[in-house]
This record gives C-alpha cells, sequence and structure tokens, in this order.
C-alpha cells in the first residue's frame, strides 16, 4: 500500500468523518456565537467539561443519551457564564474566554481527581456504537465511508443543516446575525442585544460541549486529561476558515479531518524515515495555508468583539 | 391642523445636572411636516428618543393617534406607527436589503421566514412611494442615499404613519438631499406625518410646514415657516443675534499654490488650480471626486505621477508632511476623529502633535511638559475651547470645540496656507461662525485658503474665487459674484468637463 492507495481506501474517509465530528460540533457553537458578536475562547475549557460531564453521567448508570444532554448542559452553564461576563458586563472577550478556558478545564481535572482518587488507568464505560444506516450503508464505498458511523456522527451533520436553517431561514437567526452585525439596528426593532447574544452564547457552547462529548462517548471509552487536545482552537480556526458560513465551516473540518486521518497512515508507511512528528505537525500546516489562501476576504462580523452598550454610539 | 397624530404633554428629561429636555409640549397633524430645529445638544435628539421609547421621561406623556404611548419601548412605539430614521444607520452592512428590512417583524420563534411575502411587499411599497431599491443587494454596496431609502422603508414596512427623521441630510450630498426631499413630500401626500431634526436653516425652510425650535432643552419659538426667515430661525436658535460672515473685498498677494495638471493614483486626473495670498478659494463639488487626492497632495501624503507642484514659489513636488509643517501650511482634515485629532490621548498631547520635535518644546532631548502645557492652555484661552483642562482627553470634548482644537493647533502657527477640509461639518451655528471668522481673519492675514466643502452655502459665503471638482479635475475657477447655485450645480454633475475642455483649463 502507498501513500496514493491509502486516500482510495474507504476506510481512511470513514476515519475522517469520524475524526471530524467533534470539530463539527464546536465548529457550529463557534460560529453560532460569534456570528452573534462574541468570540468564546472558553469553548477548549468548554469541550473539556462536556467530555467529562457526559462520560461521568453514562459512568454513573446514565443511558448515552442522557451523557448527551448532560454534556449540553455542562457546557451551556460555562457559556452562560462566559455570556454574563462578556454581554452584559462588556469584559474583554478574549481575556475571558481563555480563563474560562482555564477555568473550566481545571475545575474538570479537578472533580475527576475528587471523585477517582485512586484509579491509575481510566475506568472505561461502552460508547455508541457504530450504526450502520439500513441500505445506504450498502453501497460500495460510500457505504463503509459514510454510512457506518455512530449516531453522534449522524447529528453533527443534521445540526449543521439545522444551525444553516436557522441562522438563515428564520428570524430569530435573521436577529443573531444582525447583533453581530449591527447592534443598534436590532436593538432599533425593539429586540434585546443582551438576550440575543447570551442566547447564542449559550446555545453554541451546548454545541461544544456535544463536541467533547463525543469523544468519551463515541470516539473512545474513558476521560482523559487533555484529550480535548487543541480542537477547540482548531474550531475558532474552522470558523474563520468557512468564513463564518456553517456549510463551509463544514467542509473546513471535513477537510482538516481527512488530513489528520491521511498523516496517521502515512506514518504507517514502511519506507523513508521522517519523523512522525512531521506528519503530526502536517494537518495543522495545511490548515494555515488553508486559511492564507481562504479567508484573506472573508467579510468578518462587524460587531465582532465588540460590546454593546444600549445608547451608545 | 385637522386631525392630531402626535401630541407629546409636557416631556422632561434629566441627565444627571443637565436638564436635556424641559417640558415640551407639542402636536403634530395629519401629513405635515414638522421639523425640529436646534443646535447641537439642544434636546432634539433626546426628545425623539423618548418618543421613540429609547429613554424612559422623567415626566410628561405621549399620545400617537389618540391613545397613550407606554414609555421605554421600542415596540410599542412602532406598533403604534412611530417609524425612526436615526442619524447613524442601524443596517447591518453584511446582510441584504431584505434581510434589513425583515428583522424584527416576524415573531421570533417562526420556525422559517416568510421571504417570499415580504420580498412581494417590500417591492409594492418601493413601486408605491418611488423608492427604487434592489432587495437582494447586500447594504455594504450601497451608496449613503440608498442606505438611507432602506431606512425608511423600513419604516414604512412596518406601516409607520408617523416618521422621524434625525439629521437626514448629514451624510448626504446636494442632490441626495433633494430627492431626500421629494421623497417626504410624496409621503405627507399619502397621509403620513413627519418629524425632520436638522439644525441647517435652509433645508428647514424648504422641507417643513411648520418649525419648533429648541434651545437649551426648552420649546423656545413655533413658526409657520411660511411665515419666518433665516436670520429669525438663526436668533431663536442661538439666543443672540447673529452676524453673517462679511467677506470684505481685498487685492489679493502673490501666487502661494500653483498645481499644474497633476494626476495621482489615488484620484487626480491632470488637475490645475492657483491660489493666491489673502484668497478663498471655493472648492465645491460632490464627495468622493477627487477632494481627498487633492488633500493627499496639499499636505504631502501622495505624491503626483504627472504635472507639477509648486509652494511659495518653490518646487514642492516631493516635501514631506513634516516640511509642509515646516513651511507653515496648516491642514484642517475632513474627518476630525479619523484624522485631526487622537480621542484617547490629551488635550496637550494633540495640540503638540505637529509640533513636539520643535526646539521650543524639548529640552536635552526630553519633551518639555510644562511648556507643553502652557502652549495648550494658551490655544484653549485664544481659541475659546471648552475643556476642563489640558489633560483632559479629547474624546470628552464636544465636535465644536474639538474643531476649535484643531483649529487653534493650525492657527496658532500663523500659517501662510490654510487647508481647510469640510471645515464646518457637523457644527452648530455659533461654531460655523466661529470657525468662519478664523479663516477670514486668516485671509486679512494674507494666508491662502484652500476650502474643501460639499455644503455650497458655506462656498457662496466665504469664496472670492469659486472652483469645481468633478473626477480628479478641476474647472476653472470663477470670481463668487460670477457664478449662480444652479450652475455650481450642473458642474458639479460634471456638466463642462468634457475631453477637450478639460485638458484646455
Amino acid at each position: 500500500m502507498d501513500a496514493l492507495d491509502i486516500l482510495f481506501s474507504a476506510s481512511l474517509w470513514a476515519a475522517a468523518i469520524r475524526i471530524a465530528s467533534p470539530l463539527i460540533f464546536a465548529t457550529l457553537g463557534e460560529l453560532i456565537s460569534e456570528r452573534a458578536g462574541v468570540l468564546n475562547l472558553g469553548i477548549e475549557g468548554i469541550m473539556t467539561v462536556g467530555a467529562f460531564a457526559g462520560w461521568f453521567t453514562v459512568y454513573q448508570g446514565g443511558d448515552l443519551w442522557l451523557g448527551v444532554v448532560a454534556a449540553a448542559l455542562a457546557g451551556s452553564a460555562f457559556g452562560l457564564l462566559h455570556a454574563m461576563l462578556v454581554v452584559p458586563l462588556g469584559l474583554s472577550q478574549h481575556v475571558t474566554g481563555i480563563g474560562i478556558t482555564l477555568f473550566a478545564a481545571s475545575l474538570t481535572y479537578y472533580t475527576y481527581r475528587l471523585a477517582f482518587p485512586e484509579v491509575t488507568s481510566p475506568p472505561k464505560i461502552e460508547p455508541f456504537a457504530p450504526w450502520p444506516v439500513p441500505v445506504l450503508s450498502d453501497i460500495p464505498f460510500l457505504g463503509e465511508a459514510l454510512f457506518r458511523q455512530t449516531p453522534l456522527t449522524y447529528l453533527a451533520f443534521i445540526a449543521a443543516g439545522l444551525v444553516g436553517w436557522f441562522l438563515y431561514r428564520t428570524p430569530a437567526g435573521l436577529a443573531v446575525r444582525t447583533a453581530g452585525e449591527n447592534p443598534a439596528a436590532v436593538e432599533a426593532q425593539g429586540i434585546d442585544v443582551t438576550r440575543v447574544r447570551i442566547m447564542a452564547v449559550v446555545a453554541g457552547s451546548a454545541l461544544m460541549g456535544i463536541g467533547g462529548a463525543f469523544l468519551t462517548l463515541s470516539a473512545f471509552n474513558s476521560f482523559y486529561f487533555e484529550m480535548v487536545n487543541g480542537r477547540g482552537w482548531i474550531a475558532i480556526a474552522l470558523v474563520v476558515f468557512g468564513s463564518w458560513r456553517p456549510g463551509k465551516a463544514l467542509l473546513g473540518a471535513l477537510l482538516f479531518a481527512a488530513f489528520d486521518a491521511y498523516q496517521l497512515r502515512l506514518q504507517q508507511l514502511a519506507g523513508i524515515f521522517v519523523p512522525y512528528q512531521i506528519f503530526l505537525m502536517l494537518p495543522y500546516a495545511l490548515s494555515i495555508l488553508a486559511l492564507i489562501l481562504m479567508s484573506r476576504r472573508a467579510s468578518y462580523p462587524r460587531a465582532l468583539m465588540i460590546p454593546y452598550r444600549k445608547g451608545e454610539r | 391642523m385637522t386631525d392630531t397624530v402626535l401630541h407629546l404633554d409636557r416631556i422632561s428629561k434629566r441627565f444627571g445636572a443637565l436638564l436635556a429636555n424641559d417640558a415640551i409640549s407639542f402636536a403634530v397633524g395629519r401629513g405635515e411636516i414638522v421639523a425640529l430645529l436646534g443646535e447641537n445638544g439642544a434636546g432634539k435628539t433626546t426628545l425623539m428618543n423618548i418618543l421613540f421609547g429609547h429613554y424612559v421621561a422623567d415626566d410628561g406623556s405621549i399620545s400617537v393617534f389618540g391613545k397613550p404611548l407606554p414609555a421605554g419601548q421600542p415596540h410599542a412605539a412602532i406598533a403604534a406607527g412611530v417609524g425612526m430614521v436615526h442619524q447613524h444607520f442601524t443596517l447591518a452592512d453584511n446582510l441584504t436589503v431584505l434581510d434589513n428590512i425583515m428583522l424584527g417583524t416576524e415573531k421570533l420563534w417562526r420556525p422559517a421566514a416568510r421571504k417570499a411575502q415580504a420580498r412581494q411587499r417590500l417591492t409594492r411599497l418601493a413601486q408605491d412611494f418611488g423608492l427604487a431599491i434592489e432587495p437582494d443587494r447586500t447594504v455594504a454596496a450601497l451608496s449613503v442615499g440608498e442606505r438611507q431609502r432602506v431606512e425608511i422603508l423600513k419604516a414604512l414596512y412596518r406601516e409607520a404613519r408617523i416618521l422621524i427623521l434625525d439629521e437626514p441630510t448629514a451624510v448626504l450630498t446636494p442632490q441626495e438631499s433633494q430627492s431626500l426631499f421629494a421623497t417626504l413630500k410624496k409621503l405627507t401626500a399619502q397621509g403620513l406625518s413627519i418629524i425632520f431634526i436638522s439644525h441647517k436653516l435652509n433645508e428647514v425652510l424648504s422641507v417643513s410646514d411648520r418649525i419648533l425650535v429648541l434651545r437649551a432643552g426648552k420649546l423656545v419659538a413655533e413658526r409657520k415657516t411660511r411665515e419666518t426667515n433665516r436670520q429669525e430661525l438663526a436668533e431663536l436658535m442661538v439666543g443672540r443675534p447673529i452676524a453673517e460672515p462679511k467677506v470684505e473685498p481685498q487685492p489679493c498677494g502673490e501666487v502661494h499654490i500653483e498645481i499644474r495638471s497633476v494626476t495621482t493614483s489615488d484620484g487626480l486626473d491632470q488637475a490645475s488650480l492657483t491660489l493666491h495670498g489673502g484668497e478663498i478659494m471655493g472648492l465645491a463639488g460632490v464627495s468622493g471626486n477627487g477632494q481627498t487626492a487633492l488633500a493627499n497632495l496639499l499636505s504631502g501624503l501622495s505624491r503626483q505621477a504627472s504635472g507639477s507642484l509648486h509652494i511659495f514659489g518653490q518646487d514642492a513636488g516631493n516635501w514631506t508632511p513634516d516640511r509642509m509643517t515646516i513651511e507653515r501650511i496648516a491642514r484642517i482634515p475632513e474627518d476630525r476623529h479619523a484624522e485631526g485629532l487622537i480621542a484617547d490621548m490629551s488635550v496637550t498631547e494633540n495640540v503638540i502633535a505637529e509640533l513636539y520635535r520643535d526646539p521650543s518644546l524639548n529640552r536635552h532631548g526630553f519633551l518639555d511638559w510644562g511648556k507643553a502645557h502652557e502652549f495648550a492652555k494658551a490655544i484653549i484661552k485664544r481659541f475659546e475651547v471648552k475643556c476642563p483642562s489640558p489633560q483632559a482627553r479629547v474624546r470628552l470634548l464636544s465636535g465644536g470645540n474639538m474643531q476649535k482644537l484643531i483649529l487653534g493647533r493650525t492657527l496658532s502657527l500663523d500659517p501662510r496656507f490654510i487647508l481647510a477640509c469640510q471645515p464646518a461639518r457637523g457644527l452648530d451655528i455659533g461654531a460655523v461662525t466661529y470657525v468662519h471668522q478664523r479663516l477670514l481673519a486668516a485671509r486679512k492675514a494674507q494666508a491662502s485658503v484652500l476650502l474643501i466643502s460639499d455644503d455650497l452655502d458655506e462656498i457662496l459665503a466665504l469664496a472670492d474665487r469659486i472652483a469645481v471638482i468633478y473626477r480628479g479635475r478641476i474647472s476653472a475657477p470663477e470670481p463668487r459674484k460670477a457664478v449662480t447655485i444652479k450652475e455650481l450645480g450642473l458642474k458639479m454633475a460634471g456638466h463642462g468637463f468634457g475631453e477637450g475642455e478639460a485638458h484646455a483649463a
């Protein structure tokens, strides 16, 4: 098997889609928040919280789907904290976001240690099993790549469609987009900007929480320290890469995941000796390149990171 | 007045120590255009924000179509048929016209917006009122006049019967203003009532039926437009007699500035212009026709690609902005917030911005802050800048005082040439008069002044000679007495700028 053959193996694309799933949730969450004008750098920590909350719920005997709900709720709780600090109080969104990330992640690890003071090898749960879609999963190649995934992966794609519909087809989505462009316009129509922004951040954080939970409930079967591993930061880059559009962001997530899956397989190729770190670096280097090419002309939400205070110009 | 559609009863609003509105009462009738006239800070905008529910009045009540309007709820005001076009447009640039108009017109939790229906209604409205607009263009691609049209359509879409326009012409060209006025007449013909907020006398006189004058929070006068005039309104507004600037004839001196068929990459196209000492040259034109390019050229910010520039008899083609300052060329930039001042720095720091390298302000290579503060204090005193202290941040000053500060900074250096770009933009009458007097005083001291303005009244009041700039070309200047507004308007629209003529000039 050489480097080119890998590209045409269904297992590569199945893996890409699996790897993309948490990124899709997280990117959609960040996208909603930024579309309303709020940068949420708490994403990395919120994903950690979601990963733990989902896994712990299941570990305590909860249903897997209850775990997903718990992850969403835990994520939105930290989202609410971020929103309260940056929307009504107007604090710096960068600084607050980084604070939320540090706080949420540390609190998670602390809780983990409280719950499991003695364990050395992480306790396991029974994660989501792949659910082949009837009929579709029998299609050669495509079936294996797309339709033998876990339910959470399907949910990620459904979520992308729903977020797109919400932003572009509903009156509430229009209010969110306008809040990120010119909050005064929202206020002038008698809609409360503060409320719109808070709700967008909270909803986005719920998605980030689910993204984190994907790792513990679907990709792996236990909770590790540092398991989110920069996926939140990647999601922030993917939002820019996708020019703040759900469809393009979804493509970006898939592209990144494909690189990641590809490099994992390249590492195993017998051949010339290259340090494996080079392969690890590949997806990140390529995403920087893609960012440069794709997003130079992206029009970002005009009011992104600008706090809104009533009556001020 | 037959049917009263809006009635304000003893509205008062206090901000700390400032009484912004003091028991203001008035009524508006159906199909009437009422102008609310007053200087900046007279309380016009506060009053309208109360009417629209952005603020809650401390006292008084409002009724619309005979029903009391609940205070502090923009929703209620919109539902009662009040529409507001803000001075700063409340549009989202990256969204389409249709999106902007639809925002807030449907229940937020509808699963899908009714776009097709909305588009149809918008198109019909646009036709009915003669406000042509393309629903699918993004607002960012529209001109300022078109954006205002969107704002008006937004109000009409919400079935506004009373339309409030806050300083609607502040950002419009004269042509756009004229088309706005025509639109307003069309609206009132269909039974809408309009409140037109402005501090520009000519506009108020040409568009309104009735004029209410506000001064320092009080309603000081009410006049039928037919029965009043410019002079009376100006005095009512300011509260004291106003002297219109008098331009005394004087012979002009030697040539100061000589631009010879200069072309620049940022917009001048074989432009030529000569200025003499002791002369004010008015440059009229619709904004965006090369005024900025000319200002950049004359302040050393850009270079000519071809042609030549002579200042005070020397070749100034490669002068830097620093050299320009040394040669005593004063600049009053077009946008005082963006280019004129640094809002978060102190008055002193702003005042010495062009001078800080001057030996008089330095000691052993360090800035002498004592002297700098003295210099600032002298300017504050001489130019009557109202500010708490030289250490105050410029952000805290009013627009008029910011402009006085800029004037002070440039005029205190005893300039030989003054480049005045829109020097009176956004200022109230008192401040405008002040600025004009200072420019005339400089003229008397044999300085040359290039007055770039899109306000024809200003140019006709001050300039000795008038030229028009159009697409980077400058018409041959004519003495003020020899031109009419109509001729200028035609030139501003490009008449007389044919290929051959421009080269000949």
